[in-house]
């Protein structure tokens, strides 16, 4: 059993929870974005024509936590004619991939470490959540993650959270960051997480880890005998630059064709060397400083 | 047809940060309290009373205005207080928060006392504590900016820190010698002259190092701004450097020049980190380098 629950768990901490997001069999039926909107009471944030194909969510952000992808391709889905082969079957041309987005949940992650509230924190079962009623809204995590999953919730507050009556402080919008919690209050009852619970192809799976990426190895297996184009496993790799996803993807293309980072690396790998420079720098300033006062009054 | 890298409809990768103008003021302001502190320290022990006593009120000023921009750029400025539930040197806006918190509470304490003339002991301590504040507050926004995904500002990771204390010192020593009889605020002219000449090297290191991520320096609002900076900074620094000692107008405008350039500059790096997460390319192109090295293994010595 693996885990990733802080050690002060102790005897709490459960095996880590996650999502394998199989696309090659993802539909793009969007129940899994209308079930997390309904069972977290995500608001609604409009409706737009984005004219991208079938997708008119756009984004994951503060109001989607569940986004799926649409891309309209002149390539062929397998290498060969499939399952309607005959001897002088030609693959078909085009190929539509769908891909239901969400949080990765990283082993690592740059949200959860850059959150100077403590708002940000790691469950039991090794996801990552905002605590909303101790976010301040600093807004530092947006940037900080390589995925652009977290953002502030712009719309208005709810009634209960009157603002406070002062000019420059009295923000009347909701102001705090959101994000996917894969679901732990289901968690926490035993259930599956809405998305994984309503998606009617088995795209989105929910499991451990450990299982999960094993059934993932298989299907990767499968799609390479049976000759798919250009599967692939993202994230599935505890060595990748976020020690791996909670939440990971069978894709059928390069990453960044989905709108994700092809080699993501968590901002915080860097932070030792980046300290070590500031500090560096720190000392110039007061050498420089000093040096400054040589030389007298004038 | 688009670019391969143009990603999912050239949609952004990574998000666009969503501090507002606040953020960038607090740059300028933050860096102008922490320099103006080891200023206020340096003079005092060289015996400069006057200039002493002008970095001290300057500092003090910009610590005070610092903390009121960033609660007002907080979401829930009400809960600005969570700042120190906890201290966490994983995230560079705790370790920044607590800081401020310090100069702040200090350099508040050690002004009012100087004005009042009391408590002389009190006043020595709360001045040694703005004095080892000032240092990491002048320099900590660079680590804030470079500890994120977006590329510009995390491929900046070793100038960025320096960056910021150079155009730190440039600031404090201008607005010392907006404040400083001439023939006493030699220091914090030389202060300034170098703080200048330091950036502008720095931040061309910084851009020819960057690259293709740097070209966000080149374009836009951080483009205009990084013109508006070097134009300004290195007028003031010339005329500082030249008549700065001889005539008080001469001297006031170009600290007036410095000041307007340093906060220009703060602005420059802010935009260039939006410009930088709108595009995609930025993202991609160097993480598809990165895997193709990696796959590839490291180039031969002598490859092209």
């Amino acid at each position: 059993m693996s885990t990733v629950a802080p050690a002060s768990y102790g005897a709490e901490a459960k095996p880590r929870m996650g999502f394998f997001t199989d696309t090659s069999v993802c539909i793009g039926c969007k129940a899994c974005e209308v079930a997390c909107k309904e069972w977290n009471l995500v608001p609604a944030d409009g409706a737009d024509w984005l004219g991208h194909s079938y997708d008119n969510t756009g984004q994951l952000d503060a109001n989607t936590w569940r986004h799926v992808a649409f891309i309209e391709q002149d390539k062929p889905l397998r290498l060969d004619a499939g399952d309607f082969a005959t001897a002088d079957a030609e693959p078909e041309p085009l190929r539509w991939l769908m891909e239901s987005d969400v949080c990765k949940h990283c082993t690592h992650a740059g949200c959860l470490d850059v959150c100077p509230t403590g708002a940000l924190f790691r469950t039991e079962f090794g996801t990552v959540v905002v605590q909303e009623d101790v976010c301040n809204g600093c807004g530092y995590c947006v940037p900080a993650c390589p995925f652009g999953v977290l953002d502030k919730r712009h719309l208005p507050r709810r009634p209960e959270d009157a603002p406070l009556a002062l000019p420059m402080f009295g923000k009347k919008e909701d102001g705090r960051v959101w994000k996917c919690t894969l679901c732990y209050d289901r968690l926490k009852g035993g259930h599956e997480p809405a998305c994984a619970k309503a998606c009617p192809t088995d795209s989105i799976q929910f499991g451990e880890i450990d299982e999960l990426r094993e059934r993932a190895e298989q299907r990767l297996a499968k799609l390479e005998a049976e000759r798919w184009n250009a599967p692939r496993l993202y994230g599935h790799d505890p060595g990748d630059g976020v020690g791996g996803f909670g939440a990971f993807f069978l894709l059928l293309d390069e990453p960044e064709v989905y709108g994700l980072p092809p080699d993501p690396v968590v901002p915080t790998a860097h932070l030792p060397r980046l300290w070590k420079q500031t500090a560096l720098a720190a000392g110039a300033l007061v050498v420089g400083v000093v040096a400054a006062l040589v030389g007298g009054a004038e | 047809m688009t670019d391969a890298h143009d990603g999912y409809y050239g949609r952004p990768i990574v998000k666009e940060p969503v501090w507002r103008p606040e953020i960038p003021y607090y740059l300028f302001t933050g860096g102008l309290a922490g320099a103006s502190s080891v200023l206020h320290g340096a003079a005092r022990l060289a015996g400069n009373e006057r200039l002493a006593k002008s970095a001290l009120y300057v500092g003090a000023a910009a610590d005070i205005i610092s903390p009121v921009l960033l609660i007002s750029d907080l979401g829930r400025p009400e809960r600005f207080l969570n700042m120190f539930r906890v201290f966490k040197v994983t995230s560079p806006m705790s370790v920044g928060s607590w800081t401020l918190g310090v100069s702040g509470g200090a350099s508040t304490t050690a002004a009012v006392l100087e004005l009042l003339g009391k408590l002389p002991r009190v006043k020595a301590l709360a001045e040694i504590a703005s004095i080892a504040a000032g240092p990491p507050l002048a320099t900590y926004t660079g680590a804030l900016l470079a500890n994120t995904a977006i590329p510009v500002w995390s491929e900046a990771r070793d100038e960025l820190p320096w960056l910021f204390g150079a155009s730190a010192v440039a600031s404090a020593g201008a607005a010392a010698a907006l404040v400083t009889p001439p023939g006493l605020a030699g220091p914090a002219r030389r202060a300034a002259v170098g703080g200048v000449l330091a950036e502008l090297g720095l931040m061309k290191a910084m851009q020819s190092r960057l690259g293709f991520v740097g070209e966000v320096y080149g374009q836009d609002q951080a483009g205009r701004y990084a013109k508006i900076s070097k134009a300004c900074t290195a007028v003031g620094a010339g005329l500082l450097a030249l008549r700065g000692r001889r005539s008080r107008p001469v001297a006031l405008t170009a600290s007036a020049f410095i000041l307007a350039g340093e906060l220009a500059l703060r602005w420059s790096v802010f935009k260039a980190g939006f410009q930088s997460a709108r595009d995609p390319r930025y993202t991609v192109i160097p993480q598809k380098e990165r895997t193709a090295l990696r796959q590839r293994g490291p180039c031969p010595p002598n490859a092209p």
